[in-house]
């Protein structure tokens, strides 16, 4: 009962300090300020300025001209190739990814921390390295090239080495963010469902995947959005013919070399807006399958 | 309780080839092309002027960019993970964006904004300034992609440390620069030194961003990256896969920093800093 | 140094976690801040401390001796601040933990290099680590890291000590040792503390004087005694220790709680209301035979006789279960077991009536 009159005496005489506080916490730390505006400087020049020049020139065309830019067929073409390889990259990346984090978190074998180090080379390796030594390797006479081309299987300068392209760029996504969500998980777990006469498959099934699965999707949707982005490492191997092997990333530097900077920003925008909405998409997703489970628990 | 020996050694198997396929061997080809002609064709495509100029420019842009988001990130991170205000997680947002944007679309950005035909160009290019197909351009490309890295590391670190540290500090009668210096800094220092690993890394190591806003000049607007482009499309294998060694062994080097900060940082977290 | 708050409150966001308070504690004392969590103890204190700002309210004020220091940033407040889990410098020796406060000084009023080394020596010594100022915090068991706090705070001299939950994070046996220790060292150096815990016994133990909170409320002040042997209302009653709670009805001159009723003078020709009546487990008369005196049956459910005195579980006739408790000898000559008959009478007991407040003793 007091208390309630406290509440109320508070609402009435901290009415300004509530407008304060639904800004910004108290906090006895100093440097709000100071650290404040130099972020928000810093990502106003770098960022904030910059894209809003890019949506508005994509604007500034027109709704017809940007409409045809994004609709043109050999643009169209790049999406269903870039789109379409990077969705299959990812699902191979996935699948890969979690025997080799399953393999270096659960086994011990002669290289393991070797390889373990190595699965980051491909964000350490600049792209256009990882790009010309790919291509070399799959070009006809290169180390692989050589066996598969009597094979009938060309993977250079086709959407095939763009698939190796994406493979090679997202690999790492997977395998980083199932390794630490393995670790984690108790190993009680297994042996509760062991207890309970489950055989090694089903456990697999049922306790250890659902619980990996969070992991395994938020991997898989960084492997996906990098790849649809990925220009350096698939150039060189793409081969770049119109309507078969161009990436969108291409066609927005081939507008710009043709001084068309309404249909680079076009397109631009296209791809900005298919990534955020992978994003946000995932992070739904993800949010869904983290309630289910804390529910579920 | 584990698995039948069959398949583990299967599950190993396929792990194994499947990063030889997709790391050992392109790691492999790279020094193996760059060698071909010897080792003197070797160095002597290292020692080209525009090799050794392309060398020189990604020196100059890393040693821009780092410090820049050095700064960034910790001023980012003392924000994010100490204040609670409003638009805390649109910033959060904010500053993963270049992880979700293709590295083609940063560099793009600021040639709408400073090229010729850009928002700025007409009043830069009356000033003589000149920011795209230049230096500057290739700073600002590269600032762009690298902001994240010393940021994404901080933040959550600092956020599990919480702030009591920094209380008792206060409490204490220290000063924020004394507090920033004594107990924050040394609290974050192997996360702050992943984050400028990969920043820098990635510094170097740009392609798409800065090949959109450097114009291809020989000699001038070329990073390492766009030099091994130039050469290879010039049919000049072995230039080519020179200077992709060199940045080859960057990464290599990267890897190898990396896996010593993280035993280091394990170690650290174990021994109280007793290292 | 004495320490008054007044009119102070805190509001987090919707919450209101410290409503109106003010408080007196005179130079030199000891004193516990009880209450429950959320109850807003560890609110006030970092409020004293300068760590939180009270809301802007009329009078609203903070005095370290006379002095007002509420708009005083926490850094020139020189108080010593010990945190829940120590705040420990990881990346630093014990000695260096302990000089922080000293070295961070401005260079006008920092001891020199001697008398800082002099000082966290003897400091050390105080907490009784000697020969640990070389270790690493995570080198140290919780009881030690607890007195390396404790010796940092003090090392730089300040006016009040406060300590937030000072042994929460400590096991049962080094939680004894610690707050015994806590109170030999006050007695020593007299400096004004004050310390946040949730732990009665705790509070009632090492205190001068106990603060019980309720709700951003302060319910009580005074000796472990007197908050103990004179409950300020139900809260404290039950919070301090447990306690057997009868519900029922004052009418006619005549209190009737369950199998009690007393007479009750004060209720003649009052209305009727209703009236819970509070007794503690010794305060129970516990008896083999009716001896003549207002008592009531029940039935011994479980016995639990590993201390020096027994605990005993019963029934009432009406189901309530109570809890009592009876001297070992007393236990040996009525052999008492489960599925006895016993009969009890309060030897002393605290009516609460609605809308009055009347301690019958």
């Amino acid at each position: 009962m007091q208390n309630e009159e406290c509440r109320m005496q508070n609402a009435k005489s901290g009415e300004w300090q509530v407008m304060r506080i639904a800004l910004k916490q108290h906090s006895v730390l100093p440097g709000f300020g100071v650290s404040l505006g130099y972020t928000m400087t810093y990502l106003s020049l770098v960022v904030l300025v910059p894209l809003a020049a890019l949506f508005a020139r994509s604007a500034s065309a027109g709704w017809g001209r940007f409409w045809a830019a994004i609709c043109d067929p050999r643009v169209v073409a790049s999406y269903r190739l870039t789109f379409g390889a990077a969705l299959l990259a990812a699902l191979i990346n996935a699948v890969f990814g979690l025997i080799i984090a399953w393999s270096l978190v659960r086994y011990r074998f002669p290289g393991r921390r070797i390889l373990d180090a190595l699965v980051d080379l491909p964000f350490a390796l600049p792209t256009a390295v990882s790009g010309i030594a790919l291509t070399a390797i799959y070009a006809q006479g290169g180390w692989l090239g050589r066996w598969l081309e009597p094979l009938g299987i060309k993977v250079a300068f086709t959407p095939l080495g763009v698939l190796v392209a994406l493979t090679f760029i997202g690999l790492p996504f997977v395998v980083r963010t199932v390794q630490p969500a393995l670790e984690d998980l108790e190993k009680e777990m297994e042996e509760a469902a062991a207890s309970l006469g489950a055989g090694r498959w089903q456990t697999l099934r049922r306790v250890i995947l659902p619980a990996l699965f969070p992991a395994l999707l938020t991997g898989f949707s960084l492997a996906l959005a990098r790849a649809i982005g990925e220009y350096g490492s698939v150039i060189f191997i793409a081969g770049n013919m119109p309507m078969k092997s161009e990436i969108t990333s291409l066609l927005i530097i081939t507008k710009l070399e043709q001084y068309d900077y309404a249909g680079a920003a076009a397109i631009a925008v296209v791809m900005l807006l298919a990534s955020f909405g992978l994003l946000f998409g995932v992070n739904a997703l993800q949010w869904w399958v983290n309630r289910r489970q804390r529910v579920g628990a | 309780m584990t698995e039948p020996a069959w398949v583990r050694w299967l599950l190993i198997g396929v792990s194994v080839a499947f990063l030889g396929l997709f790391l050992i061997v392109p790691l492999v080809a790279v020094f193996s092309e760059a060698l071909r002609g010897g080792v003197g064709a070797y160095f002597t495509s290292l020692i080209d002027p525009a090799a050794l100029s392309a060398i020189r420019l990604t020196l100059l842009v890393t040693a821009i960019a780092v410090p820049a988001n050095l700064a960034f990130g910790l001023a980012a991170a003392w924000l994010i993970a100490r204040f609670d205000f409003v638009g805390r997680s649109v910033l959060l947002t904010l500053i993963d964006l270049p992880f979700a944007v293709s590295p083609v679309i940063s560099g793009l950005i600021y040639v709408l904004l400073f090229g010729l035909q850009g928002w700025l160009g007409p009043w830069l290019s009356a000033h003589n300034v000149q920011i795209i197909f230049a230096v500057p351009g290739i700073v600002l490309a590269t600032v762009f992609v690298t902001f994240p890295y010393v940021a994404r590391e901080l933040i959550p670190l600092m956020q599990e440390q919480g702030s009591e540290d920094e209380q008792a500090a206060l409490s204490l009668g220290a000063s924020g620069w004394q507090i920033f210096r004594r107990v924050t800094l040394p609290n974050v220092k192997w996360a702050l030194l992943y984050g400028v690993i990969l920043c820098n890394a990635r510094a170097m190591g740009e392609f798409g961003a800065v090949s959109v806003v450097s114009g291809h000049i020989r000699g001038e607007t070329n990073t390492m990256p766009l030099h091994v482009e130039i050469l290879y499309n010039e049919y000049n294998f072995v230039a080519a896969f020179a200077v992709a060694s060199l940045l080859a062994l960057l990464a290599l080097a990267t890897l190898g920093a990396k896996s010593l900060v993280e035993r280091f940082s394990g170690a650290g977290q174990r021994g109280g800093g007793a290292a | 140094m004495s320490i008054e708050v007044r009119h102070l409150s805190k509001t987090f966001g919707r919450f209101a976690a410290l409503c109106d308070v003010s408080l007196h504690i005179p130079d030199g004392e000891l004193v516990a801040l009880l209450g429950p969590s959320g109850s807003g103890k560890t609110t006030l204190l970092r409020l004293i401390a300068g760590l939180e700002a009270p809301d802007a309210t009329d009078g609203a004020a903070v005095l370290f001796h006379d002095e007002n220091v509420a708009g005083r940033p926490v850094r020139e407040r020189r108080v010593g601040f010990v945190f829940q889990h120590y705040a420990l410098f990881r990346h630093m020796t014990v000695f260096e933990n302990v000089a922080f406060g000293l070295r961070v000084k401005p260079r006008s009023e920092r001891p020199s290099r001697a008398e800082i080394r002099e000082r966290v020596l003897t400091l050390l010594r105080l907490v009784q680590l000697d020969g640990m100022a070389q270790r690493y915090p995570s080198q140290l068991s919780g009881g030690q890291r607890q007195r390396v706090a404790l010796a940092r705070a003090l090392a730089v001299e300040p006016r009040v000590l406060l300590l937030d939950e000072p042994f929460g994070a400590l096991d049962a046996k080094v939680r004894q040792e610690l707050r015994q220790w806590l109170r030999r060292l006050h007695d020593e150096l007299h400096v004004t503390s004050v310390f946040v815990t949730h732990d009665q016994e705790e509070a009632l133990e090492v205190a001068d004087r106990v603060v019980v909170m309720n709700e951003g409320r302060v319910v009580q002040v005074g000796t472990p005694e007197e908050v103990f042997h004179h409950p300020a209302d139900e809260f404290v009653m039950e919070f301090l220790g447990s306690v057997n709670v009868f519900h029922g009805r004052v009418e006619a001159g005549k209190a009737i709680l369950g199998p009690l009723t007393l007479d009750y003078a004060r209720g003649v020709g009052a209305k009727s209301a209703p009236a819970r009546a509070f007794v503690r487990p010794h305060e129970l008369e516990v008896d083999d035979h009716a001896n003549g005196r207002p008592c009531f049956a029940a039935v011994v459910q479980h016995v639990n006789a590993a201390g020096p005195r027994v605990k005993l579980t019963l029934t009432a006739d009406a189901g309530e279960s109570l809890q009592a408790e009876v001297s070992l000898e007393r236990y040996r000559e009525m052999r008492l077991s489960p599925g006895m008959v016993v009969y009890v009478s309060p030897r002393d007991l605290r009516l609460f009536v609605d809308g009055e407040q009347k301690v019958v003793g």
